[in-house]
């Protein structure tokens, strides 16, 4: 047995696939003196790792996680730990069949070859199954089952015999030991060891660990159930591990596989059962081990007659019986994605927790590329453990989600799908006049935003806009959206914008501070806005966001809410050692009103004696103006492409500001607009780019269009790489394309959602030069231009106006046009309607 | 052919078995149930004698209303009828334990179930007081032997029953009806269809609510046995530990 070090580079808790992978990778990316501790014996030290069911399914309509998985099959592949035996999803309803042709696409989109099978194919790959009720079925024959536990053996040998780890089994941690925010040490139960740098890589037991820190990891253990089925003569004739491809029974939420002679079978229909980690039995405790808990029947058995449906040969062959049955531990988070990086309350203290096997080999090295680099190739927005509001990290938040969600895990998941559960978390001063307007609220990372409003329905008489044949695309969405839209075009609209986030940064450091985060130049005069990128050290976007110089040492940050929490820690972590700027969180402070459209000046004048005049405030600007009793900063922009101003008010003004507003919008037939015009229809028309859509680490500024004319002169995070990015001709260009032709081969209308693969005319996949395939990356209507519009990158061949290329729907190809290479926008390309 | 089995449930433990605070009971908190793999035996030898012979066969159970899923595991690998004397404690003891099942199987043979075999497990793994089958069969005027690792029928409507002892075996021949008390070897226990647990989901069983009766036996408190431990020594890593492993086994006498 190892001897406990007095000191690391890094310590690792946790030798499940995660904490294995990482140290690996870790080892190989050049850390020394990594310890690994976990309280469990090797090779299987009792977490989620060693009872998973260690097979992949490699298509997610996610890019993120379709990218993890992909690089771990490969990492698995190279480690000779996996076995290829396809996989089958099938359907049982027709939703089921339409939900498996947007797989298809999916699948194109990321890569991945796969197949629709008749019933009769279906049968031909899996001769025992009862096809009489399958529909339709998706077959990826690149489907894999893993060693999961032989790959970290591997990873740890790889790291042990590059000299770099010492791993500490059967050791428990008892304290993580900070000082001033900061990890200093790891206490165990054989010895201490000092350290800057710790890894929570503890699977179900992430929460626990972290606290020790005083940091959180929101994740929460929940019950997944499988059983053996066996012996069936059937399969033990294969004397193989698994010979015939995985069946995934989607509309029962339920998966049967080979394992040798026995059928498992997996479910995720039973209740969502949930744990809290400190609930969970020790080694010495559990009957199996401490993620293996007594079986439940009774929540299982109801699933028995639906595998019995789909394999009723050879489930119910003599001799057969239920040999094994499991409550099986993993971890859910509220969105379902893993949590990875640095936590936002304790320096040097990452998670790397809530992932599957399927993705642990591709955390592993993204996550020590990470903590390596400052970034991983791979952009991880979606798996940040910093992406998270206080308030989705409290237990409540994060239980109601998971039971909300574990009956989707083979659900089908529409783009625009909203919660049920948690809510409403957060809201406006407007919200109580919204919902008297009807709104139809979405959620924003827990604010309630109007994204349509039921009371502008007479619109729809006024102004003529689409309607969506197809359930499926008018899902989560409304004509009225459109009417909204052509109505802010018009007249004038107010919308609710209270969800930025917004940041205060002051000091005599501030314009220092200021210039080194952003790509913009910061140093212009107080009242100026800056639209600017934040760059990671390697170039790619880290951010976009504007910044208002309020004066001299005070700016404020105005990011999106999504952004928020990320936002917030990439500005705290750089804040300088000196303190001479510092950084408030004033997001609560302040609502904020948007006013567009071409009577917004008329509307603005009525109500201030301040010079809101071209000539007196300018686009591009803010200063601070007076509407009747309620004081307020306007700020003069545009993310909708027309004349109108941002209005920051006091959070308890709000209510009045917006009761103001509607009344005096009257006489100018103001409408209240949601965020389906804001966030899509507007946006879209202007070609703006949203982060975590178009705009992700993966590219940099003059791929997306964004390249400012000149470069300041001032030193700023990735400035190196964005000299060079701007030298080079950039490998892909962001487009704005628009749909020729709608019609689908049922004929009627389809209407794309964003992450389908934009295709040639010939259905060849588009991959750049470095690797990156075309997509959607945001998809909508533009109702001004009077075309279904489409955002994504093409390489320079493909990018030229006019050219002809094709987007895969629903495994159907629609012919669309390069209508914009670059920035320009579609509508109003000289931008002569915000400036009026 | 007749069969009635009665079995308990118990705690499934892990590798540690804790108390609660007061040294009452196991502490349970983290563990699942199910029967004693003793009782598993005699459902199993009650399922074979059935389908060869004819008859039905009963599980008998008397616990807490959760006893309910051991009846019904019962049921899943084939018993016919599943009985429940609910009680609202843990279990009782011996005495009042047997009384009350005493008590049930004259009220069932009023009705006109008469049972040929009575089987037991032959203790409990838990309480382990080794009493109850002989009791009840005392109370019924059964003849009962104990210890049983084998049960064949002879002709003339005998079993014959085999109790495994140091040098041999003790051969037993006992006129039906009779009770049984088997252990562990008796049979190897199948595992429960998936037809099975679907029949016992919608099986109904019978439920009675037995009073206690006296008993002299009181628990004071239970007292957890010094751990022991163990010790793991690496004999080596690779085809190296191959000769280590070798000796090993020498020592040992088992190669």
């Amino acid at each position: 047995m190892s001897t406990t070090p007095d000191h690391a580079d890094v310590v690792v808790i946790g030798a499940g696939i995660v904490g294995n992978c990482l140290v690996g990778h870790l080892a190989e990316l050049g850390w020394r003196n990594i310890v690994q501790i976990d309280k469990g014996p090797l090779p299987d030290p009792g977490g989620s790792t060693g009872h998973a069911s260690n097979f992949i399914f490699p298509v997610d309509h996610g890019k993120e996680l379709a990218m993890l998985t992909l690089d771990s099959q490969r990492q698995y592949e190279q480690m000779g730990v996996q076995t290829t035996c396809g996989g089958i999803e099938v359907a049982r309803t027709p939703e089921r069949v339409h939900e498996l042709h947007r797989r298809m696409s999916s699948a194109k989109a990321w890569g991945v070859e796969s197949s629709l099978l008749t019933p009769d194919e279906v049968k031909r790959l899996v001769p025992f199954i009862n096809h009489a009720i399958v529909l339709a079925g998706f077959y990826t024959p690149s489907v894999s089952v893993v060693d999961s536990l032989r790959a970290g053996t591997i990873m740890r040998e790889r790291a042990s015999e590059l000299g770099a780890l010492t791993t500490l089994a059967s050791t428990e941690v008892l304290n993580i030991e900070t000082s001033e925010g900061r990890v200093t040490g790891v206490r165990t139960d054989r010895g201490d060891i000092t350290v800057s740098t710790v890894v929570v890589a503890c699977g179900v037991w992430s929460p626990r660990i972290a606290a020790m820190a005083g940091a959180t990891i929101p994740l929460t253990p929940a019950v997944h159930q499988m059983i053996d089925v066996g012996p069936i003569p059937e399969l033990l004739e294969t004397r193989a591990e698994i010979a015939y491809p995985i069946v995934r029974d989607m509309d029962t939420f339920m998966y049967e596989r080979q394992n040798g002679g026995d059928m498992e079978v997996g479910s995720y229909a039973h209740r969502a059962i949930l744990h809290r980690p400190d609930d969970i039995p020790s080694i010495e405790e559990a009957q199996l081990s401490p993620t293996q808990l007594p079986f439940t029947a009774d929540d299982f058995d109801p699933q028995m007659e639906d595998a019995l449906e789909l394999f009723p040969d050879i489930l119910t062959v003599e001799g057969a019986g239920v040999r094994h049955g499991i409550n099986g531990l993993l971890s859910l988070t509220p969105d379902g994605n893993p949590v990875l990086g640095e936590t936002v309350e304790v320096k040097g203290l990452w998670s790397a927790a809530a992932v599957w096997i399927k993705e642990g080999p591709g955390v592993g090295r993204a996550v020590a590329q990470w903590m390596t680099h400052g970034e991983p190739e791979i952009d991880l927005h979606g798996a940040d453990v910093a992406r998270f509001y206080p308030h989705q990290r409290t237990v409540a938040h994060i239980e109601a989600r998971t039971s909300e969600a574990f009956n989707k895990t083979y659900g089908i998941i529409h783009p625009r799908e909203q919660w049920a559960s948690s809510r409403p978390a957060r809201v406006s001063p407007f919200y109580a006049r919204q919902r008297a307007l009807g709104a139809v609220f979405h959620e924003a990372v827990g604010w309630e935003r109007p994204q349509w409003y039921e009371s502008n329905a007479p619109l729809l008489d006024e102004f003529e806009v689409e309607t969506r044949e197809h359930e499926w695309d008018a899902r989560w969405w409304s004509p009225i959206i459109n009417a909204e839209h052509l109505a802010m075009r018009d007249r004038v609209a107010m919308i609710d914008l209270t969800a930025f986030a917004l940041f205060d940064v002051v000091g005599p450091g501030a314009l220092d501070y200021m210039q080194r985060m952003t790509v913009a130049q910061m140093n212009r005069p107080p009242g100026r806005i800056m639209y600017t990128p934040v760059l990671t050290a390697g170039g790619g976007f880290r951010s976009d966001l504007t910044v208002v110089r309020l004066g001299d040492d005070h700016f404020r940050i105005i990011t999106g809410g999504s952004d928020g929490p990320r936002d917030h820690k990439w500005f705290t972590d750089h804040l300088p050692e000196d303190g001479s700027a510092q950084l408030v969180d004033v997001t609560s402070a302040y609502c904020t009103l948007g006013v567009w459209g071409p009577r917004a000046r008329d509307l603005l004048s009525g109500l201030t004696e301040d010079d809101v005049s071209n000539e007196g405030m300018p686009f591009g600007t803010a200063k601070q103006i007076t509407l009747g009793p309620i004081p307020l900063l306007a700020v003069r922009i545009s993310y909708v492409g027309e004349l109108g101003w941002e209005l920051h008010a006091p959070m308890d003004r709000g209510l009045a500001l917006w009761d103001m507003v509607h009344e005096a919008g009257q006489s100018l037939g103001i409408v209240p607009a949601g965020i389906g015009v804001y966030g899509t229809t507007g946006r879209l028309e202007k070609g703006y780019r949203l982060m975590g859509a178009e705009l992700e680490s993966e590219y940099n500024p003059v791929e997306a269009g964004l390249a400012l004319p000149k470069v300041k002169s001032a030193d700023f995070i990735g400035r190196e790489a964005y000299l060079k990015a701007r030298d080079e001709e950039p490998a892909a260009v962001m487009c704005t394309l628009t749909v020729d032709d709608h019609g689908s081969s049922e004929g009627i209308s389809r209407y794309m959602s964003g992450g389908e693969p934009i295709v040639t005319t010939d259905g060849e996949r588009i991959v750049d030069a470095k690797g990156r395939p075309s997509y959607v990356t945001s998809a909508g209507s533009g109702p001004s231009v009077g075309r279904y519009l489409l955002l994504g990158y093409l390489p320079p061949e493909h990018a030229q106006e006019g050219t002809q290329l094709a987007v895969e729907y629903m495994n159907e190809r629609y012919p669309v046009t390069v209508a914009v290479a670059g920035r320009t926008p579609l509508f109003d390309p000289d931008d002569e309607r915000m400036k009026a | 052919m007749n069969v009635l089995v009665c079995i308990k449930r118990v705690p499934a433990p892990g590798a540690r078995i804790n108390l609660t605070d007061d040294e009452q009971h196991i502490d349970t908190r983290h563990l699942g149930f199910t029967m004693s793999p003793h009782d598993e035996c005699a459902v199993e030898e009650a399922v074979r004698m059935v389908t060869e012979h004819g008859g039905s066969s009963t599980v008998l159970s008397l616990g807490p209303p959760e006893a309910d899923e051991q009846v019904r595991q019962a049921i899943s690998m084939g018993v016919d009828h599943g009985v429940l004397l609910e009680i609202d404690d843990i279990d009782w003891e011996p005495q009042a334990t047997a009384s009350a099942i005493t008590e049930a199987i004259t009220t069932l043979t009023s009705e006109g179930t008469t049972f040929d075999l009575v089987l037991f497990g032959n203790e409990s793994p838990d309480a382990g007081n080794y009493q109850v089958g002989i009791r009840v069969a005392y109370a019924l005027g059964l003849p009962i032997v104990s210890g049983i690792k084998g049960i064949e029928f002879v002709d003339g409507g005998g079993v014959r029953v085999r109790r495994q002892v140091d040098d041999g075996f003790e051969l037993y021949e006992l006129t039906l009806p009779a009770a049984v008390a088997v252990k562990e070897g008796l049979n190897l226990p199948r595992y429960p269809a998936i037809k099975g647990r679907m029949r016992a989901k919608k099986a109904s069983v019978r439920t009675f609510t037995p009073d206690a009766g006296p008993g002299g036996l009181r628990k004071l408190r239970l007292r957890q046995p010094r751990e022991q431990k163990t010790e793991t020594t690496v004999l080596g890593h690779g085809p190296e530990a191959a000769t280590a492993v070798a000796d090993l086994l020498e020592e040992l006498g088992v190669m």
